[in-house]
């Protein structure tokens, strides 16, 4: 492949704009509104317009100096570039992003997740020449069971212990709101109750068209009336003082990281779901050659693994290193 | 199969000891026989297939992963069976796995070359968590943080019975154990056993809190022996036939030939095992060179003589004497002694001492000068109880010696700390280099190993598979019970009980120990 126009810290050459840049920069293109790819302080951002609005939630509306918003599939068109933005099904408003340059096709994920998720706009598959792509699970022991099935192994286990609140650690910014959504669709319809950290995001979630079902402030609820209901809070939190004031509860984390279960024992969680908003390994090997791309880099996460196989199947292929990217387990992605 | 997995999961999960003992005592009692038994045997450690061994199953996968994702795989979950239970690429099948005695059953009767192809099958038709459970039960190490006296506890909670009077028979009777379920169940009396011939489960001390027990023991009530520094030992001779037990009741018997042949009369003791010519011990190194052997050379034996420094009697010939006070099974083991002439047996003596501070004395100097590990206190009317009960017996260890190293090479961990690298190997300077003397595991807080773990990817300067080798820079102050000299060693010098006692985030490189400071620790013998 002719030498890209994308270089390997993510900066888009021929418009010198960043994709998800860790410091401050005159032009950003931001793919989702989690904190280690939205930072505040950039001047002009380029994003979805769900993802817009998830920043101005969480960051402030002056969070940027100006925002462009990018609806999903319209092309923009920039120094002899071609812009777009596609769902990468990784949470709400997240956006893979597709740059055409001198008949060159390159795609950059962002983090993204091909199974269906009623709150996130589906995946959309793009071919292109260089692939650009995370890997979080990027190791064989990665491979994620069907979410309605950890909901049934929840369920269930609210049903075994009637006494005891299930509090389930989730990331305030999109598991949440599927953990609920999954909920809602595994046929529970009881109130769920909410840390303070996940009141904001689940009202603007609902605002953007996601319909949650009820939902109340944990806070505020004496001991005794939680006994057999469902909170959701952060995974610090779950761990932390704040959930002694549940009654006898039952810690569940809701993470792809919970396959392991050295893992989910060393964290002290006793209900371990497997819930992720990322790709597998099989749905990334999936996706690197439905792409057809010839070239692969990968952003973070296990890149060995991934890196490896792609070299084993005749791709050019290389690891990013980008080190601002959360993966680690303690992130609950 | 379905209920075991189950079990095993909310065993590796639940943090509550009461919740573990309720999820045990429900599975034993809603399971039936031989079932509950197999359970019981891979709960206890007493299960182990002749053929079925990782090393089988890592072939099995091998032969559908490739090796170097597996490698990494392995690498990054920490633990063996999990790696293989996850990676597992092919699911599917709607056939349910067979019941654990059914499984029992194949593992033993189909040949070698059959093997990888029925586990691969098996593999495949598991639901994600029965894959887990079934490499879990055929690598026979479960890691899941139970211990066999809780199984045992739940047998108790289940039946009513008392727990030491299943301890009493656990050792005499074998899988499926339906003897001990019916009796637990009341259809038939306790299983007879032949208590000359089995292991009896030891008796063993309890830290002494300097500042709390120490002031309130008196010579009078307490007899003081030293904490000898070899390995405890069970051994039972009757009939002419002499079985020796480690302290788990594992039979080491053929690796102590020259012990087990030259033993007369009919007794169980409990002693320390070591090495050495004429009763004289020599270092613990010594002794490390025959354990873990199924057999002894005879070389070994002719350069390690090993003997047995008795300190208890549980049987004075077929007599029971364990609930005697202990200043009168001290009387039987002397005269026992004294009765039959024995070349590999010996007696630990009793050291006389009159107040705390006296026996501080005698403890430090016994450290320093003859390498002893510390001093045993022993409620002279305490009777022998297996276990680990409050009050009776006290041990009370030497001191650690204390020194500073270097930060060498660190490697990942396995179980509760797979992929954190909480493996460190350090060193001490020799001349302008660095040069290892040890490596630990603990004595660290989680939330410091989290700092370890970031330092150390930080400051890695080369890989070699699963090492990492880092930055000369942090100094570790690490706890060590003994030093002892070794040709294993580059630095000639190898420690005992070594453990991370500070991390000294402050101090500079430059100070830690150099190898002439840790040479004299080595005991002048």
């Amino acid at each position: 492949m002719a030498q890209p126009f994308l270089d390997r810290d993510l900066r888009v050459r021929p418009i010198d704009a960043y994709i998800d840049p860790p410091v401050p920069r005159e032009r950003a293109i931001i793919t989702h509104g989690h904190g280690d790819h939205a930072r505040s302080g950039h001047g002009a951002v380029l994003a979805t317009p769900d993802t817009i609005a998830i920043m101005k939630t969480r960051y402030g509306e002056d969070c940027a100096r100006t925002f462009q918003p990018l609806p999903y599939g319209e092309v923009l068109e920039m120094d002899g570039m071609r812009i777009s933005l596609h769902p990468a099904g990784h949470i709400l408003g997240s956006a893979q992003v597709l740059m055409e340059f001198g008949g060159q096709r390159i795609v950059v994920t962002g983090d993204y997740k091909r199974l269906p998720d009623r709150t996130a706009q589906p995946f959309e598959l793009l071919e292109c020449d260089l692939l650009v792509t995370e890997a979080t699970f990027g190791l064989p022991v990665f491979q994620h069971p069907d979410p309605a099935l950890e909901i049934r192994r929840l369920l269930a286990s609210v049903a075994a212990y009637p006494s005891r609140a299930h509090v389930i650690g989730c990331y305030a910014l999109g598991k949440a709101q599927r953990v609920i959504s999954l909920l809602r669709e595994g046929g529970y319809d009881a109130p769920i109750y909410l840390h303070g950290a996940m009141i904001r995001l689940c009202a603007l979630y609902e605002e953007l068209g996601i319909p949650l079902g009820p939902l109340l402030p944990a806070l505020d609820v004496p001991k005794a009336g939680l006994e057999g209901r469902i909170v959701i809070a952060p995974p610090s939190a779950v761990k932390d003082r704040w959930s002694r004031r549940l009654p006898d509860p039952v810690l569940a984390v809701a993470s792809g990281w919970m396959s392991v279960k050295q893992r989910a024992r060393q964290s002290g969680v006793e209900l371990p779901l497997v819930i992720s908003d990322h790709v597998d390994w099989n749905e990334l090997r999936q996706t690197v050659a439905e792409t057809r791309a010839q070239t692969v880099w990968v952003t973070h996460g296990r890149e060995d693994a991934l890196v490896y196989y792609c070299q084993q199947q005749g791709l050019a292929a290389e690891p990013l290193n980008i080190t601002a990217y959360d993966d680690g387990p303690e992130d609950v992605e | 199969m379905k209920a075991f997995a189950q079990l095993l999961e909310i065993l590796a999960l639940t943090p509550s000891r009461n919740r573990k003992i309720e999820a045990l005592s429900r599975y034993f009692a809603t399971t039936p026989d031989p079932d509950r038994g197999y359970a019981l045997a891979i709960l206890t450690g007493a299960m182990s297939f002749k053929n079925v061994k990782p090393a089988l199953l890592k072939e099995t996968v091998l032969a559908e992963v490739d090796p170097h994702l597996f490698a990494l795989s392995y690498d990054y979950v920490g633990d063996l069976g999990e790696t293989i239970a996850l990676i597992w690429p092919h699911h599917g099948g709607t056939e349910e796995l067979p019941s654990l005695a059914e499984l029992v059953e194949l593992f033993t009767i189909t040949p070698k070359p059959k093997l990888p192809g029925l586990i691969g099958s098996l593999l495949t038709r598991a639901e994600i968590n029965e894959r887990w459970a079934l490499v879990k039960m055929t690598t026979g190490a479960l890691r899941i943080g139970l211990s066999a006296r809780l199984a045992k506890t739940a047998l108790a909670d289940m039946s009513g019975r008392d727990l030491q009077a299943i301890e009493e028979v656990w050792h005499g009777i074998s899988m499926p154990y339906s003897e001990l379920f019916d009796w637990l169940e009341g259809r038939s009396d306790r299983p007879d056993i032949d208590h000359a011939a089995r292991f009896h489960p030891m008796m063993l001390s309890n830290p002494i809190d300097e500042a709390r027990d120490l002031p309130a023991l008196s010579p009078a009530d307490y007899a003081a022996e030293w904490k000898w520094d070899g390995i405890r030992v069970q051994l039972i001779a009757s009939g002419g036939r002499v079985s020796l037990f480690s302290r788990t009741g594992d039979d080491i018997a053929n690796a102590f030939p020259d012990v087990v042949d030259r033993v007369f009369g009919d007794a169980v003791l409990d002693g320390e095992l070591l090495v050495g010519r004429d009763f004289v011990p020599a270092t613990f190194n010594d002794l490390q060179q025959r354990l873990n052997r199924k057999t002894a050379s005879a070389k070994h034996i002719a350069e390690l003589p090993a003997f047995i420094r008795a300190y208890d009697m549980l049987f004075d010939g077929a007599e029971d004497i364990r609930a005697l006070p202990w200043t009168e099974r001290r009387a039987r083991l002397e005269a026992f002694l004294s009765r039959e002439k024995q070349h590999v047996i010996d007696i630990s003596p009793v050291i006389d001492w009159s107040d705390a501070e006296m026996l501080a004395a005698i403890r430090r100097r016994g450290a320093d000068e003859e390498g002893h590990e510390g001093v045993m206190l022993k409620l002279r009317s305490s009777p022998y109880v297996p276990g680990r009960p409050k009050g009776l017996w006290y041990k009370w260890k030497r001191d650690p010696n204390v020194v500073d190293t270097v930060l060498m090479y660190a490697q990942r961990g396995h179980g509760k700390r797979s992929s954190f690298y909480s493996d460190y190997t350090f060193g001490v300077w020799k001349g302008n280099e660095i040069v290892p003397v040890g490596k630990a595991y603990f004595g660290f807080t989680d939330a410091e190993l989290k700092e370890l773990d970031r330092w150390i990817r930080n400051n890695t300067i080369a890989s070699f598979g699963p090492v990492r080798e880092v930055r000369k820079e942090l100094v570790f102050e690490v706890a060590f019970d003994s030093a002892q000299t070794s040709n294993r060693h580059k630095s000639g010098v190898a420690l005992r009980f070594p453990r991370i006692n500070r991390i000294r985030w402050d101090k500079p490189a430059g100070e830690a120990a150099t190898i002439d400071e840790m040479l004299a620790f080595i005991p002048a013998s």
